[in-house]
């Protein structure tokens, strides 16, 4: 390779999108470059961020409807039949609509909203912004990824209007059910759509995912050593990583599926009836889909939760005006919980006649996680320790993150034992846990980082009142949703049942249940009013007029208010320091752009 | 020496090391396939057999790819744009070749009473190879777009970056079949 040569084409790159910046004022972008197809990666994450936070409104909006039916499993509302139709005859949801609503809940949220849209939104706008770079490595490449996450949406948007509906087994789909069309109405056309729209979407986070690493191991500004990076960047870091090693081998998974759907094969298919006809399909393991499915499933809940984690601890220590405690730590936990993510996969599937022996492996790896994640919480903790903290809505969710992270992950020591999993298995416990570890958790994260980064995006602060009134039913509903729902999964309730009040044992929880649904319609509307809150703010909300609101040390606080695309006007900034010089030397913050005094040690 | 390292990196151009990323990720891919191979064989009703002997020509087809793409890179580093384009234009050929090879492959399989809907062990090989050859092709595509540019009359190119880029690929995909042939041979 001719060092002379790459080195060329380096400069080419980065100062590609600079001199684009010095000719703005000649010529403006058209609103097609701008804001349709635009290669900016702080309009990229604009793109995702909303397109989460549509598909957050119909993800939620699908529990409302199936909780409606576990609270209320007698009563009938008339205005369902007119939005569902043949799905919900004389305003009672379908036994078929409510498994498609429970599949479409979970795909979208974990998929379409707590992946692409949140680490979509915040490695794309943080990555070049906080390690100093005009743009990511490969701009176009960006562009296609939500392009394609796009197309992926469009795909997974139109499968709900099929006639035979959406894919219906279960978020995971797992085959038998899902590999044979003639099994159900919702493994039908709609599986179909669900595995095209999910290969485009591996598609897209894979671009993302190579983008993200090749940026900011390569394109950091000078100065700016891995160890002076801010914890977010090392989060996405992590999770791209995560995300390049695990989602190819959901593709492998997914093309097998295809292939017994439609080429005969029987790769997951053995000795199957249907209607009491016998299927020709031999040899095949339905296990093997679940050892593909798990290796990039265990993954994608850090996936999911890593990058709240980064943003969490940003937003903490800016917050509480004090250095994050146990920087060093904090790497070491997220590479821990990285190199963990992908040895404990096999703990989703203690009950599938899993070799006992083999179990224990899994079980002792998974309560492994329990260390990293406890050094994170414990430096949480000591981050706002007596710290002079600012409430601000961000930071509020982000102190709410290690509450319900505490109290969801407690519960996974549960589930994380084998023995105890074969009586907690497919119960509402594994829902209350899982929805507060990283469902809860996550969006809190997302919040948190909505907050902090609002001025960032669009030049205005959201309003404080409304976020304050949406932390704070978010935060007791989601507890009086999810914390009644270890109980019914202690006593054995079942997740995704169509309707327990068939069973004697489950009777009692009638109007626990109510009360549930009633919870969750009261959260959805406060969501609603942060989205409300939102888009008011993007238009009307209070000017931004200082450069750096926070007072936070990092890069992206030195660009404009309105940074056109190559972030600084002029040179690059240098970085001397690490991100966290908070209460310093009297100070109450110094920049990263400040060389070290003479009379300073560096961090 | 820290900051040798550092700038010694920093040398690597983004596209390449992304590329890098993409082949490590792409390697999972075929990681998966492969233990799910393992895996199924460990059952019982794993029915073995003989890979078809084309399979050795297209390794033969590949390797001379490599070495084709290799020279061109040379050759365009030399500015010798006339066997450059020669060169990669016999490369993109041998792919298409090696693809060919695989289709009759595939159809030998079949006339051996190994259709892709047959025994389990018959649809990993389709299904394996078939997603390689996939992999070839995205090469060629590759190598279209890099010869369309080659004749642009307008607008000249002096980077190597796009052709480097390419021939890494190439070789990736030559080794991972390597690899796969090896794989599919001794895990029979």
């Amino acid at each position: 390779m001719s060092n002379e040569a790459t080195l060329h084409s380096q400069q080419e790159v980065m100062h590609g999108a600079h001199d684009h910046h010095d000719h703005e004022h000649h010529h403006e972008d058209s609103f097609i470059s701008k804001y349709v197809f635009s290669m900016d990666h702080k309009m990229i994450a604009k793109q995702f961020l909303i397109t989460g936070i549509v598909w957050a409104i119909i993800g939620a909006f699908f529990s409302v409807l199936f909780r409606l039916q576990l609270g209320f499993p007698d009563a009938t509302f008339p205005w369902l039949e007119s939005i569902l139709g043949h799905w919900a005859k004389g305003g009672r949801i379908s036994a078929e609509a409510y498994y498609a609503l429970v599949t479409m809940h979970g795909t979208i949220l974990v998929f379409f909203v707590l992946t692409a849209g949140l680490s979509g939104t915040f490695s794309n706008l943080l990555i070049p912004l906080q390690v100093g770079a005009r743009d990511m490595a490969s701009p176009f490449m960006n562009c296609l990824s939500y392009w394609f996450f796009f197309l992926a949406s469009l795909v997974m948007m139109a499968s709900l209007f099929v006639q035979t509906g959406p894919a219906s087994g279960g978020w995971t789909m797992y085959p038998p059910l899902s590999a044979l069309g003639d099994a159900s109405i919702g493994s039908k056309i709609g599986v179909d759509l669900w595995l095209t729209s999910m290969a485009l979407f591996v598609v897209s986070q894979l671009l993302g995912g190579l983008n993200y690493i090749s940026t900011l191991l390569n394109m950091r500004t000078k100065g700016m050593a891995m160890t002076k990076m801010p914890l977010t960047i090392w989060s996405f870091f992590f999770t791209a990583v995560l995300g390049v090693l695990s989602f190819p081998v959901l593709l492998s998974g997914f093309i097998l599926l295809l292939m017994d759907r439609h080429a005969g094969t029987s790769f997951y298919l053995s000795d199957i009836f249907i209607a009491g006809k016998a299927l020709a399909n031999e040899g095949g393991s339905a296990i093997l889909y679940q050892h593909l499915f798990w290796f990039l499933g265990h993954p994608e809940v850090y996936i999911i939760i890593l990058p709240a984690m980064g943003m969490v601890s940003e937003v903490l220590a800016v917050s509480s005006r004090k250095p994050i405690f146990g920087y060093l730590a904090m790497i070491g936990s997220l590479f821990a919980i990285c190199i963990l993510a992908f040895l404990v996969w096999a703990h989703h599937m203690f009950v599938t006649g899993l070799n006992p022996f083999l179990g224990a492996f899994f079980v002792l790896l998974t309560l492994l996680i329990a260390v990293p994640s406890a050094i994170k919480v414990f430096n949480w903790i000591t981050t706002i320790w007596k710290g002079n903290i600012n409430f601000t809505p961000a930071s509020l969710f982000s102190i709410g993150f290690v509450s319900t992270f505490i109290s969801g992950g407690l519960t996974g020591i549960w589930l994380g034992n084998s023995s105890i999993d074969i009586h907690l298995h497919d119960t509402m416990f594994v829902i209350a846990h899982f929805h507060i570890v990283m469902g809860v958790s996550a969006f809190f994260g997302m919040f948190a980082g909505i907050y902090h980064w609002f001025p960032k995006m669009y030049g205005r602060f959201m309003n404080n009142t409304i976020g304050y009134i949406h932390f704070w039913v978010t935060m007791i509903g989601a507890y009086l949703i999810f914390w009644p729902m270890h109980y019914e999964g202690m006593a054995g309730m079942p997740r995704r049942y169509y309707d327990v009040s068939g069973w004697a044992s489950f009777k009692q929880f009638g109007g626990l249940n109510e009360f549930i649904t009633i919870v969750v319609i009261l959260v959805f509307a406060v969501q609603l009013l942060f989205v409300f809150n939102f888009f008011y703010s993007i238009f009307k909300g209070r000017k931004m007029t200082n450069q750096n609101p926070w007072n936070a040390t990092t890069l992206e606080w030195t660009t404009p208010i309105h940074a056109g695309h190559g972030n600084w006007p002029g040179e690059i900034p240098e970085v001397y320091r690490w991100a966290y010089d908070y209460s310093k030397d009297g100070r109450d913050f110094i920049p990263q752009t400040e060389p070290i005094g003479p009379n300073e040690s560096a961090h | 020496m820290d900051t040798m390292t550092l700038e010694q990196r920093k040398k690597i151009h983004p596209h390449k090391y992304s590329l890098w990323i993409a082949m490590g990720s792409i390697t999972m891919m075929f990681i998966g396939f492969t233990s799910a191979y393992i895996v199924k064989r460990s059952q019982a009703n794993w029915l073995a057999f003989e890979l078809p002997h084309i399979f050795w020509i297209s390794t033969a087809v590949i390797l001379t790819s490599s070495l084709t793409i290799h020279l061109a890179l040379k050759q365009f580093k030399e500015r010798n744009m006339q066997r450059y384009k020669q060169l990669i234009t016999l490369t993109a050929v041998l792919g298409v070749v090696f693809a060919a090879c695989q289709w009759i492959g595939f159809s030998q399989l079949k006339s051996a009473g190994l259709p892709l809907n047959g025994p389990v062990s018959a649809s990993f090989i389709y299904v394996i190879v078939g997603v390689h050859m996939l992999h070839v092709l995205g090469g060629v595509v590759a190598l279209l777009v890099m010869f369309g540019r080659a004749y642009r009359t307008r607008v000249r190119t002096y980077s190597p970056v796009p052709i480097e880029v390419a021939a890494t690929y190439w070789h990736f995909v030559d080794v991972l079949w390597i690899y796969l042939l090896i794989f599919l041979s001794i895990a029979r």
